[in-house]
């Protein structure tokens, strides 16, 4: 088979990476692979009562830091449980080299020992936060993704302050929508005026649609910021102008403003195109036919020609809204901290705060919103049907 | 165009308020510019109803009448601008000559159909204009980048020596310092090796399973289809997300299992990934080419002995080439574009070129980029070129083909 080599290709390098990102997002094997002891200490802990731990716990906890800390992998964990709880990380950094140096066969019993190095292991909270995060598998990252938390009674919802995704989710869908809403109606004339003008003509304005479309992408995102910038060409020429104050120049970069403009010139063409390449199939003669039987410029518009043209628009504002909502590159530079995205929170929690998990919770997300964009998609243009260029 | 109705004059009623709204319209902004907009209104209103009507009652001499507009404009833009406003008059006078008679002789009803009312002739053109100022959208950010990309100075904005069309204001320092500097010239390498590389894998099986693809028995093709386009589709954060988690186990089981060096992976991690984000577009212009492929020619030629080895690179090849390399190219813009996957899977010594623009365009925000973006619409002109001259072969060759 022809395909074969291909497909295993594809499989390996694209979707094992996507597969093992899914499995990413509901991982947690950390707490039980450094602290297992502990954990299965703790499954006799009833935390509801809001005492603390008995001895065994605390005698568990310590031999099972004595292994983390020879391995170095108490400080990771103490990183992963600090998205749960501010402050853990500090707490398993702190103890580290004091319980380290104790022995569990001589120096018990430990709870009083364990306590005296960091007040926090009196806390009967810590202790409810390592048990809740023990399984294996966990759905504490989606529900982080959605502004929840896992609580030992439950999930609940995060503190008011740190409710900042679902607001980004609904930012990225919300800005995703005026985006394609503006390219279809900037799209549509130019769509139509090249469908009905001679060939030769509309070749050459083509060109002007191509030529963004073919430009690199970071190419026009440092044009719109050199644009847009309070010293940009816009505001220079309309101070020039006098249209606009020295002193009350517009700010039109680093908010929505910036990323919805940028962002509706980068995915124009992407509109333009399937318009294109449908109203040139609508025949003139039926809006001739409509007009010799009196109907008005309005009607022939919207009784005949249009719903001729809606599936262009379809196939283009789908297309548009799959690209806008997982963009990365334009919102960071245009986009400043009001204008970004979703994708901008994941990059953030890949390469700054190294919570993977939640990262790949949020990619997850995002993902199943395209796959069902993209089964529309498929549903109504078919996917063989996609043409470039 | 051949004219399609017969133009006769237009009354002066309908020439002079048109030409002074027009007119209005440029005084504004000049009006604005010197210090009072309303001001510019009347006087640019005043002054091209004045000119139409001296025109049409009294000179009634076209060439004369556009020469006069023309360096009388030109003449009254040196005066308030300089040079730039020298030009910017010639231009306006040009186009006022040009409007004038347009509208007294009728000529814009030449290329209409007879019957339209003159609404319709006026929504015709108002469309048209609503277009035209959607193509300046489209195109003035990339139009933009090229002038200033020579700009003497390191400021993101034209500067007075620039407008007035000053030769200091220009040099060719950014460019200078693009092929001088160590860290452009790296990232510069390494996207002309990554490039190439990722797409020779992406168009050898990517042309292999378009072909087998193209084949009328093969089962799943729905299924197989939606897999290989699928990294065109899923967003590229997500494809760079799930991508970072994976090879860089892979990066580490090559490292420390079979003892590779560190930077040769990460080279293979950045073309693998490359390779496959281009494949989806090799798959779509190949099929496409595939389409109007006659597969008699094939059976034919296997008829005639040949074997399918033979049969691919004699029959099948030239025929369907033009589709490859416009997939080819489309992959290798791809990959020579493409910032956020190499930006999660690569490391420092992987920097591409739009790395680099990032980076720069992130954090020490440097003029050098725009001379950059300059070479890189200059590249991409020339691919469009290519892509569009094997368009036209391609149908040339299909249409000889028998269908």
């Amino acid at each position: 088979m022809l395909v074969a080599p291909l497909l295993l290709f594809v499989l390996f390098s694209f979707i094992v990476p996507i597969a093992s990102m899914l499995f990413r997002s509901v991982e947690n094997g950390i707490v039980q692979d450094t602290l297992p002891l502990t954990v299965e200490a703790l499954q006799n802990w009833d935390e509801t009562t809001g005492e603390l731990p008995d001895e065994a716990v605390y005698d568990a906890f310590v031999r099972d830091m004595i292994v983390a800390i020879d391995n170095k992998t108490h400080t990771r964990l103490g990183s992963r449980l600090n998205y749960e709880e501010t402050g853990m990380s500090s707490m398993f950094r702190r103890s580290g080299r004091k319980l380290g140096k104790m022995d569990p066969e001589t120096d018990g019993p430990f709870k009083d020992q364990v306590i005296e190095i960091h007040d926090g292991w009196g806390d009967p909270n810590t202790w409810a936060v390592i048990k809740t995060h023990s399984p294996a598998v966990t759905n504490g990252y989606f529900l982080n993704a959605v502004d929840m938390r896992r609580t030992p009674e439950g999930a609940q919802s995060q503190p008011e302050d740190k409710q900042i995704l679902i607001k980004l989710f609904g930012r990225t869908l919300f800005m995703s929508l005026v985006i394609t809403g503006s390219c279809i109606l900037l799209a549509y004339p130019v769509s139509y005026l090249l469908a009905n003008l001679p060939m030769r003509v509309s070749n050459l304005l083509m060109i002007l649609v191509l030529l963004p479309f073919w430009t690199s992408l970071l190419v026009r995102t440092s044009a719109w910021k050199v644009m847009l910038q309070q010293q940009g060409v816009i505001n220079e020429t309309l101070v020039w102008l006098g249209l606009v104050a020295d002193d009350a120049r517009l700010v039109i970069i680093n908010n929505q403003i910036g990323t919805i403009v940028a962002m509706t010139h980068i995915l124009l063409p992407f509109m333009i195109l399937p318009m294109y390449s449908v109203m040139q199939t609508i025949p003139p003669t039926y809006t001739r036919a409509a007009k010799s039987m009196g109907a008005t410029n309005w009607t022939t518009f919207w009784r005949i020609y249009f719903p001729q043209s809606i599936p262009g628009i379809g196939a283009g504002s789908i297309l548009v809204f799959i690209l806008a909502i997982g963009y990365y590159i334009t919102p960071e530079i245009v986009g400043g901290t009001k204008g970004v995205f979703i994708s901008n929170r994941i990059a953030y929690h890949i390469s700054s705060s190294l919570n993977w998990g939640l990262a790949a919770a949020l990619g997850t997300i995002l993902l199943a919103v395209v796959m069902l964009l993209y089964w529309c998609y498929d549903k109504i243009v078919g996917i063989d049907n996609v043409k470039l260029g | 165009m051949a004219a399609l109705t017969p133009i006769s004059r237009k009354p002066l009623s309908m020439v002079l308020p048109t030409v002074a709204a027009a007119g209005g319209f440029l005084g504004m902004f000049v009006g604005a510019g010197q210090g009072s907009a309303f001001l510019g209104i009347l006087i640019g209103a005043a002054l091209m109803a004045g000119l139409a009507w001296v025109y049409i009652t009294i000179l009634d001499n076209e060439r004369v009448a556009r020469w006069i507009t023309i360096l009388g404009l030109g003449v009254i833009g040196l005066f308030f601008a300089g040079f730039t406003g020298m030009i910017v008059g010639l231009l306006a006078g040009w186009f006022f000559a040009f409007f004038i008679f347009w509208l007294y002789e009728g000529r814009y009803r030449q290329r209409l159909l007879p019957y339209l009312t003159g609404q319709q002739v006026f929504g015709h053109y108002f469309f048209r204009v609503i277009c035209g100022a959607i193509f300046v959208f489209l195109i003035t950010p990339i139009l933009v980048v090229l002038p200033l990309s020579f700009n003497a100075q390191d400021f993101f904005t034209f500067t007075p020596e620039m407008l007035r069309l000053d030769p200091e204001g220009y040099s060719l320092k950014h460019y200078r310092d693009f092929f001088t500097n160590n860290e452009w010239q790296r990232s510069f390498k390494n996207s002309l090796i990554i490039a190439p590389i990722a797409t020779v894998i992406s168009v050898t099986l990517g042309t292999l399973a378009a072909i087998g693809l193209s084949q009328s028995h093969v089962p799943g093709r729905r299924a197989i289809m939606g897999i290989l386009i699928s990294p065109m589709i899923v967003p590229l954060i997500i494809s760079a997300t799930g991508m970072f988690f994976f090879y860089s186990d892979i990066g580490r089981f090559l490292e420390g299992t079979l003892g590779m060096d560190k930077n040769f992976v990460g080279y293979i991690k950045v073309v693998l990934a490359h390779a496959v984000l281009g494949i989806p577009f090799v798959i779509i212009t190949v099929t496409a080419t595939l389409v109007g492929f006659d597969q008699s020619l094939t059976r034919a030629a296997a008829n005639m002995g040949a074997g399918p080895v033979r049969t691919f690179f004699k029959i099948q090849m030239p025929l369907i080439l033009p589709g490859v390399i416009s997939g080819g190219l489309f992959a290798f813009i791809t990959s020579f574009d493409e910032v956020v996957v190499v930006l999660f899977v690569g490391s420092a010594s992987q920097k591409t070129l739009p790395w680099q623009m990032f980076t720069g365009l992130r954090e020490q925000i440097s003029p050098t980029i725009l001379a950059v973006a300059t070479i890189l619409v200059v590249i991409s002109i020339a691919l469009l070129a290519t892509v569009e001259l094997l368009r036209r072969r391609s149908e040339r060759l299909r249409g000889l083909s028998p269908a």
